[in-house]
């Protein structure tokens, strides 16, 4: 048996480098951050300084709408800190994340599992899955239009109820202290929770039928594989998306400005209508920003947990 | 060697033009040239009229002042009137507000305060410009911000159908004809009610227009000297006067975050019989509702007032950035707009009152309730005391909660007055 072997090349030398390469090391060395650097300085531009103006302005006083601003220290946080109104939109901000984020998931995931059943013929799967996404398509503003139409005392949701006996009255679901929060929540569980269906079906369907079969020769029921199976396997999307959706979910202004805004009686403010509303109507920018600061830190905590499981996946 | 030297070369030279663009887009256009080769100036004119204005009416005007004026150019920036405040605010804090500015009277205090809009009392001196002859002039401490071009009065629109179905035969002009004819319209049954109060609190300006209307068309104040008098008699009436609206049970469900786009709504598909709102909607209500039978009035007065009615008001206001380099050509400008015929015709396709009091809007192309409109205003006097206030969307934010919690039975009128006093005090100083 004979082999040939390739005449072994030699390496390049500073002198004979690669066609198309740069003959200096330093140059070479330069060039990935030269490629990167366009980000970089965008990245700068667009996120850090801006960050680093709001985190600045949140230490001073009289900034943006007086000339000459002065250092205040801690003195903005304590009032955000202190103030009853950052207080009570903290609360309902919790609220409205938690049970926004829960109400995703659970719907997400039952309509996720309608859509992935054999159940249903193709064509019904294609019906529903497009009637179920439809909340996502609209734009916030459309979604708080139509529903304020929709939940107004003498809109489509009060005729309905009444139709059916379910009530007596009109309900004020937007106007009444003790209803705005848990409306302006539904509405946003109602646009939201495609983006969970879509995702897990997606999930739903990567999963490998091997494991079902497994386990239906095991004799496990229909419960015991979506406890045993089903939901281990769709664990990490699930905790990706919760995760994800808490963190945008803190962040909803649109919705709230547009259906309540924050009203009434301070019912629905949420952290952001919060901070928009010290900037833009008192032009307390630095109360604004420390508590857009104390935003940044709050999400910053859901960021490292979502941060964190992506590494372990 | 030299085709990769040029390689480098070209990374090099494709990351320095990235990151040049990159740089000015960050840094904006602020110095960007306005003055062309042949001497000529560009303005940029930022408001929200020219979108609220038949399509290519506005274009009109301004051409018709670069065909007298040559050397100065007008871009116009139109937007709408919630984007163009927070456009006018993140300009004026980064120095980069456009050479000539649509205000509100509600902003001017806190944008003068910033030194970003100039004083217009020396530019009108400069140019020598007739000050006699402008209808209003809005001020901080004794000089002028801004110029009302065009002015919006807020009359009481009733629903004539509603009015005579309920048995009233007459416009309620006092409080208790107003209530009175409020409960009828309530008592017919259906969805009909007598008032619309929008109270939300993302755009308060309810308290102003439904809620401080009342006190001045009893020519009341809500002001001492400059300073807040919330706890005065006139003001508790007032409050009291809308809390029995609320209690009879005639205002409009849901005003705790009722916009003032459902009040019109309301009042447009005869869900309401009655309510405060301005003379540019009587086009919309026509459009939208062609057969409804409606009129304006003036607003009613309490029981035996006999003195002049002080109606609400918004203006279109014109201001000029005090960063310009070009105040004289912007003041130009600001004065073509105030000039007696072009301040006639203007208000005459804005449906509105002019700001230059020698100015006769042209009402013959319009419907009959702006005539109507028009003598209410004449017989009475334009009130708006939220203009010229620092932070007044604040202060009528801080109000509205107030009133809010008074409506829903949480709080009194006197102790809801005593806090909203104390709120306003330590902003109006």
């Amino acid at each position: 048996m004979t082999s040939m072997t390739a005449p072994k090349a030699a390496a390049p030398t500073e002198e004979q480098v690669t066609p198309g390469r740069p003959r200096s090391v330093l140059a070479r060395r330069l060039i990935p951050y030269g490629y990167l650097s366009p980000t970089v300085l965008l990245i700068a531009v667009l996120m850090v300084v801006p960050i680093i103006m709001v985190i600045s302005y949140s230490f001073r006083d009289n900034v943006i709408v007086q000339e000459n601003s002065v250092f205040a220290g801690f003195a903005n946080y304590t009032k955000v800190l202190s103030d009853p109104d950052f207080l009570a939109a903290l609360k309902n901000t919790a609220i409205f994340i938690s049970v926004s984020a829960v109400a995703h998931l659970v719907l997400g995931l039952a309509f996720a599992l309608m859509l992935n059943t054999q159940l249903l013929s193709g064509v019904t799967k294609a019906i529903f899955r497009i009637v179920y996404i439809l909340p996502w398509l609209f734009t916030i503003a459309v979604i708080a239009v139509i529903w304020r139409l929709l939940l107004d005392p003498s809109g489509v949701v009060n005729y309905v109820l009444h139709t059916l006996g379910l009530i007596e009255e009109s309900v004020n679901w937007l106007g009444d202290p003790g209803k705005a929060l848990w409306a302006v929540t539904f509405v946003n569980v109602w646009s939201g929770y495609p983006f969970f269906m879509i995702s897990l079906l997606a999930a739903l369907q990567g999963i490998p039928n091997d494991l079902y079969e497994a386990a239906a020769v095991d004799g496990t029921n229909w419960f015991q594989r979506f406890l045993h199976v089903t939901l281990p396997q769709l664990r990490p999307v699930i905790i990706s998306m919760a995760v994800l959706d808490l963190i945008w979910t803190s962040q909803q202004f649109a919705l709230i400005w547009m259906t309540t805004g924050g009203g009434p009686l301070n019912t629905t403010e949420m952290l952001s209508t919060y901070t928009y509303k010290q900037a833009f109507s008192e032009y307390e920018f630095a109360t604004a920003s420390a508590a857009a600061v104390i935003v940044l830190l709050l999400t910053m905590v859901l960021a490292f947990f979502y941060v964190r499981q992506q590494r372990e996946r | 060697m030299a085709v990769r030297a040029t390689r480098l070369k070209r990374v090099i030279g494709a990351v320095t033009a990235a990151a040049m663009v990159a740089f000015v887009a960050a840094c904006g256009s602020g110095d960007a040239v306005d003055t062309a080769s042949d001497g000529s100036v560009t303005l940029e004119f930022a408001q929200w009229w020219g979108a609220e204005l038949p399509a290519g009416e506005f274009d009109k005007i301004i051409n018709d002042f670069t065909a007298q004026n040559p050397n100065i150019k007008i871009k116009l920036l139109s937007a709408p009137y919630a984007s163009t405040k927070q456009q006018l605010i993140t300009g004026a804090a980064s120095k980069t507000l456009p050479d000539v500015v649509g205000l509100d009277g509600a902003w001017v205090n806190d944008f003068a305060k910033q030194g970003a809009i100039a004083d217009l009392s020396t530019l009108m001196a400069d140019a020598n410009f007739d000050a006699s002859q402008l209808a209003s002039q809005v001020q901080v401490k004794g000089k002028t911000y801004m110029i009302p071009v065009v002015n919006f009065v807020y009359p009481l629109f009733v629903n004539k159908d509603l009015l005579t179905k309920a048995g009233v035969a007459e416009v309620p002009t006092t409080r208790t004809q107003f209530l009175d004819a409020a409960k009828k319209i309530s008592a017919t049954g259906g969805d009909a009610k007598g008032w619309a109060l929008p109270l939300d609190t993302a755009v308060p300006n309810g308290v102003q227009n439904d809620v401080m209307s009342w006190l001045w068309a009893s020519g009341g104040s809500m002001l001492a000297d400059g300073k807040p008098n919330l706890t005065s008699a006139q003001v508790k009436s007032t409050v009291e006067y809308v809390k029995s609206l609320n209690d009879a049970g005639v205002i409009a469900p849901g005003s705790l975050t009722m916009k003032e786009q459902d009040k019109v709504e309301k009042f447009t598909n005869g869900q309401v019989g009655m309510m405060i709102d301005s003379l540019a909607h009587i086009n919309l209500i026509k459009k939208n509702k062609p057969d409804l039978k409606f009129e304006v009035a003036a607003l009613p007065a309490e029981d035996g007032y006999t003195g002049k009615r002080g109606i609400p008001y918004a203006s279109w206001g014109i201001g000029v950035s005090n960063s310009t380099k070009h105040k004289a050509e912007a003041f130009k400008f600001v004065s073509y707009l105030l000039g007696q015929e072009t301040n006639a015709k203007l208000s005459t396709i804005a449906n509105g009152f002019p700001g230059n009091k020698n100015a006769q809007p042209d009402f013959s192309n319009s419907d009959p309730l702006f005539k109507t409109a028009f003598d209410i205003y004449q017989q009475g006097y334009p009130a708006n005391e939220f203009v010229g206030l620092p932070k007044s969307e604040d202060l009528m934010r801080s109000f509205d909660e107030q009133l809010q919690l008074v409506l829903t039975g949480k709080t009194s009128v006197d102790e809801a007055l005593a806090k909203s006093q104390e709120s306003w005090s330590s902003v109006i100083e």
